[in-house]
């Protein structure tokens, strides 16, 4: 059977490989933004904007554990995916209102990675504390 | 009876310009951390009082408003390093409801809108698109893209062509350019969102449905623009220059529409929790200096003296100081009768009162309010996650991605499937491109995400409905697996009031039964045993004199021992009185027989003689017998804890229905016996009154705290029923467990519907049955996915209560 595939049959079979690869490599390999840190403007509280449009930028935070992290939502959109933001591990799920900051404020207790999640878990960043 | 656990800080009364603010502060672990706030506080100029407190984790600061405002009153405590957050007064529990709602009920006006005039003009493209398909094919139909456009072409061609002879009279080119400017105008109007979120989404380097619908209606959207303005670059590879703007419209209106009734449904979900909200009312009749008045309930305070005729609603808790009246509590308990409240009962905010009319104390208020907890745990458990939905997170997280490759394959297979067995490439590439946009369009991650948190939803609501206040989605999901229910007998069988039944006196004691009773009734003045209680209000009841003992001892499980009006007393069960070398035969057949009615029976020997038996009893509650039956149906072991002997446990379990009682049972033998019916693999839900049996309650699976309707708060319970009603544990596992059926149905459904239209459309049946989805068909198939599922959640709302 593959001997009757002609060029152009090759052609489009490596150029879907490719897309497929270049696809997976983008979604779940490629370097994301890097982690920004959270550095307390006032002693211990440490702060950060995370703007939320499609996605949370930055998506990754550095942070100290022990300490209280105040991040503030600034939710950019009116799409419902990004309506609410999730903090599994410290039970918290806040409603983000459409073009209005939302402060969370968490306390990683131990150094980890804390996930947080849009309310469907399709959006996803994360708090490194160390 | 149980007591009111919620505490509500009063500070000292503060001058009459002061506000009060309560900030939750965050981060503080130890006492200095407290103090380190509080003396912050306090040196602030314009704060009055200010108490920090470390289990609450909040602080309670009166503040001069002329002086500070509450932001400063943050940053202050910002500043000291700790994390702080106004209670967005603002946005209490109601009105970040309402505000979600405004959005919810704008998002699908939106949406709907967009729904309509996208569907207008998908009609209005499958018209125009009628002669274009026919001319391009001239009498024969090639490669059609779309198997359901090719099926409405054929059957519609014939009709529209004498309906619409100018239709066909219009030069295909303008036709296309026609269709190319409708296309981009829905496309940049009512779609726009798919594409702005997935270009968003994909910058951070994540994918989402919009994603899926951008790529799918984009790619069809390009061929078609090429075909459009180059028809030349198709013919010379062979290849008609179709177009297919009509299904990016139909997709995009249809995709829309499922979203509209999406957005509709959600809101439903969510209705018991705007129900709740919606109680509290917005003013209260005050009355102060000697005056009535309508004030907002935000102004009124504690110790406030508030009015309430027949026919209106409870403003806000408190205590009855004057009057009688009927209370509607059904909305926050799920007692359909209206309860009786006198003076000294308490009455709860955004109840209604029904027949008379009464003065009352205003105790807690605000966010520390029942109806405000109550909103506050609903919220908190109806965003809470389920475990069952980490295969369906897990899923998601890779799913777009996983699709967008699987379209990729699709193209290439067809392509090449087509192209081996005799079609050209122009065939070919129509017929993988129309396989690749299906699988596109078909998949839908969003059924995935909807399955768990709309049915946590539903069900929360509808447990508050009912009286059941289920703390979450993990709660619903142990409690739905639950095998054992143990109750403890006092005040969750039993009414936990209990009262004198008997007293003997031994023959031929000189002591009359008053006397003993007066005695008896002295000592355990001292005692804090719900018994003790009964037997000092029988005394008083009957007019007896009681004295305050001069020793006083007690044994926990035995009695109490002590010394009244120079007579040395002991009372308590056979156990120690042979402590004391008192011999109880005499009275012991008496004894059985009381126990055997479901009596406490505690001998009574008065310096070191045995004098008499007197005897306690609980009654069962009215609806224990029935709720015990149906939980006994419901295929679960139903265990009754108690303190008390074996005979009268045996009694009381006997006439409740319960098939095994487990006697003499300390407070830390609760735990143990917890323990070891888990050790035998049974999932066990603890039954109790939620604060005696906190311990057993955080052991067990799932704590249910029975309470009196004041006592949400009780942190070691999963599960709080607002009524002392055993029929509410039988709601609260029946509603559990269908809970669980629906999870269950929904991923299942949404699992299954990706694993069989993604083969589906991508053709996978086709060398069998000739069966091809069409784009379009994909797109309606997938807005109907979702809603199906949030459908299948609402029906979780027709749950009823059970019945005795």
């Amino acid at each position: 059977m593959f001997a009757s595939l002609g060029g152009i049959d090759w052609l489009v079979i490596a150029g879907a490989g490719t897309t497929i690869l270049w696809v997976n490599w983008y979604f779940f390999a490629a370097e994301r933004a890097p982690a920004t840190a959270a550095i307390g403007s006032a002693g211990h509280t440490q702060e950060v904007t995370v703007p939320v449009h499609g996605g949370y930028t930055p998506s990754a935070i550095r942070v100290k554990a022990g300490a209280p992290v105040r991040l503030l939502f600034d939710r950019q959109e009116t799409s419902s995916c990004s309506e609410e933001v999730v903090f599994a591990d410290f039970g918290i799920r806040t409603y983000l209102p459409a073009h209005e900051t939302t402060a969370v404020t968490v306390t990683p207790a131990k150094p980890g990675v804390y996930e947080f999640t849009c309310g469907m878990s399709m959006l996803r960043g994360k708090l490194i504390a160390e | 009876m149980t007591t009111a656990n919620i505490t509500h800080p009063r500070p000292a009364a503060p001058p009459p310009s002061a506000e009060q603010v309560v900030i939750p502060v965050t981060g503080m672990t130890c006492a200095a951390c407290q103090g380190r706030v509080q003396r912050t506080l306090s040196k602030t100029p314009g704060v009055v009082d200010a108490s920090v407190n470390l289990m609450m984790g909040n602080a309670t600061i009166a503040y001069d408003a002329s002086a500070i405002t509450p932001d400063a009153l943050v940053e202050r405590i910002r500043a000291t390093g700790y994390g702080a957050e106004l209670p967005r007064a603002d946005r209490t529990a109601f009105e970040e409801q309402a505000a979600r709602d405004a959005a919810t009920a704008e998002e699908f006006r939106e949406l709907r809108a967009k729904a309509w005039a996208s569907a207008i003009a998908g009609v209005l493209a499958m018209l125009l698109s009628m002669p274009l398909m026919g001319a391009m094919d001239a009498g024969h139909h090639g490669p059609v893209a779309d198997p359901f456009m090719g099926w409405a072409m054929e059957h519609m061609t014939p009709g529209l062509r004498s309906a619409l002879p100018w239709l066909y009279a219009i030069p295909a080119s303008v036709l296309s350019w026609g269709l190319l400017l409708v296309t981009l105008g829905v496309m940049t109007w009512a779609g726009r969102h798919f594409y702005t979120r997935a270009w968003a989404a994909f910058r951070h380097h994540s994918a989402d449905m919009n994603t899926l619908v951008a790529v799918g209606t984009g790619a069809a959207f390009v061929y078609s623009v090429v075909a459009t303005v180059a028809p030349s670059f198709f013919v010379r590879h062979g290849v008609a220059p179709d177009v297919y703007y009509e299904a990016v419209i139909i997709i995009i209106a249809l995709i829309l529409t499922g979203n509209a009734f999406e957005a509709r449904a959600k809101r439903e979900t969510s209705t018991a929790l705007r129900a709740l909200a919606n109680l509290q009312p917005k003013t209260a009749r005050v009355l102060r200096d000697e005056a009535e008045q309508d004030v907002p309930v935000d102004s009124v305070r504690a110790d406030d003296m508030i009015l309430v005729r027949p026919g209106e609603r409870v403003p806000v808790d408190g205590e009855i100081v004057s009057g009688e009246s009927a209370v509607d509590e059904s909305m926050l308990t799920g007692e359909s009768l209206p309860v009786t409240k006198r003076t000294g009962d308490r009455v709860i905010g955004g109840t209604i009162n029904r027949t008379g009319a009464f003065r009352y104390r205003a105790t807690t208020l605000g966010e520390t309010s029942v109806l405000a907890q109550i909103v506050k745990l609903m919220r908190d458990a109806q965003g809470s996650r389920a475990p069952i939905q980490r295969l369906a997170d897990r899923i998601s997280a890779i799913f777009v991605p996983v699709v967008v490759s699987l379209a990729v394959a699709t193209f290439a297979a067809w392509f090449v499937a087509v192209h081996a067995t005799g079609g050209g490439v122009g065939e070919a590439t129509v017929r993988a491109f129309a396989a690749a946009v299906a699988v596109l369009i078909i998949a839908c991650p969003c059924a995935m995400g909807l399955a768990v948190p709309t049915a946590v939803m539903v069900s929360t609501g509808k447990g508050a409905e009912l009286g059941v206040l289920i703390k979450g989605g993990e709660a619903l999901q142990r409690a739905g697996d639950i095998t054992t229910v143990v109750l403890d007998k006092t005040g969750t069988v039993t009414e936990g009031r209990p009262t004198v039944t008997d007293v003997e006196v031994v023959q031929g004691s000189p002591m009359a039964s008053d006397a003993l009773l007066s005695l008896v009734a002295s000592l355990e003045t001292m005692s804090e045993h719900p018994l003790a209680d009964a037997l000092v209000r029988h005394a008083r009841g009957r007019g007896l004199t009681v004295e305050t003992p001069e020793a006083f001892a007690s044994y926990t499980g035995r009695g109490a021992t002590g010394v009244v009006l120079g007579r040395a007393l002991a009372v308590g069960n056979e156990a120690l009185l042979q402590d004391f070398a008192v011999d109880v035969s005499p009275l012991r057949a008496v004894a059985h027989r009381l126990a055997d009615e479901g009596k406490t029976a505690m001998y009574v020997a008065v310096d070191g003689a045995l004098v008499g038996v007197v005897a306690v009893a609980d009654p069962i509650r009215a609806t224990s017998r029935a709720a015990i039956q149906r939980m006994q149906r419901l295929g679960l072991d139903v265990v009754m804890l108690t303190g008390d002997n074996q005979r009268t446990a045996d009694a009381v379990a006997r006439d409740a229905g319960i098939g095994r009682a487990v006697a003499g049972v300390l407070p830390a033998g609760k735990v143990a016996e917890i323990e070891r019916l888990q050790a035998r693999g049974r999932v066990v839900a603890m039954v109790g009154d939620g604060i005696n049996d906190a311990p057993a309650l955080a052991k067990a699976d799932i704590g249910i705290a029975m309470g009196s309707g004041t006592d949400i708060a009780v942190e070691a319970a999963d599960i709080a029923l607002m009524r002392g009603d055993l029929a509410s544990v039988v709601d609260a596992i029946r509603l559990s467990r269908r809970t669980m059926r629906t999870m269950k149905q929904n991923l299942f459904w949404a699992f299954a519907y990706n694993v069989v239209g993604i083969p589906v459309a991508a053709g996978l049946l086709f060398p069998i049955t000739g069966l091809l989805l069409s784009p379009i068909l994909a797109s309606a198939a997938m807005a109907f996915s979702s809603v199906s599922v949030v459908m299948n959640s609402l029906r979780l709302r027709r749950f009823a209560a059970t019945t005795a």
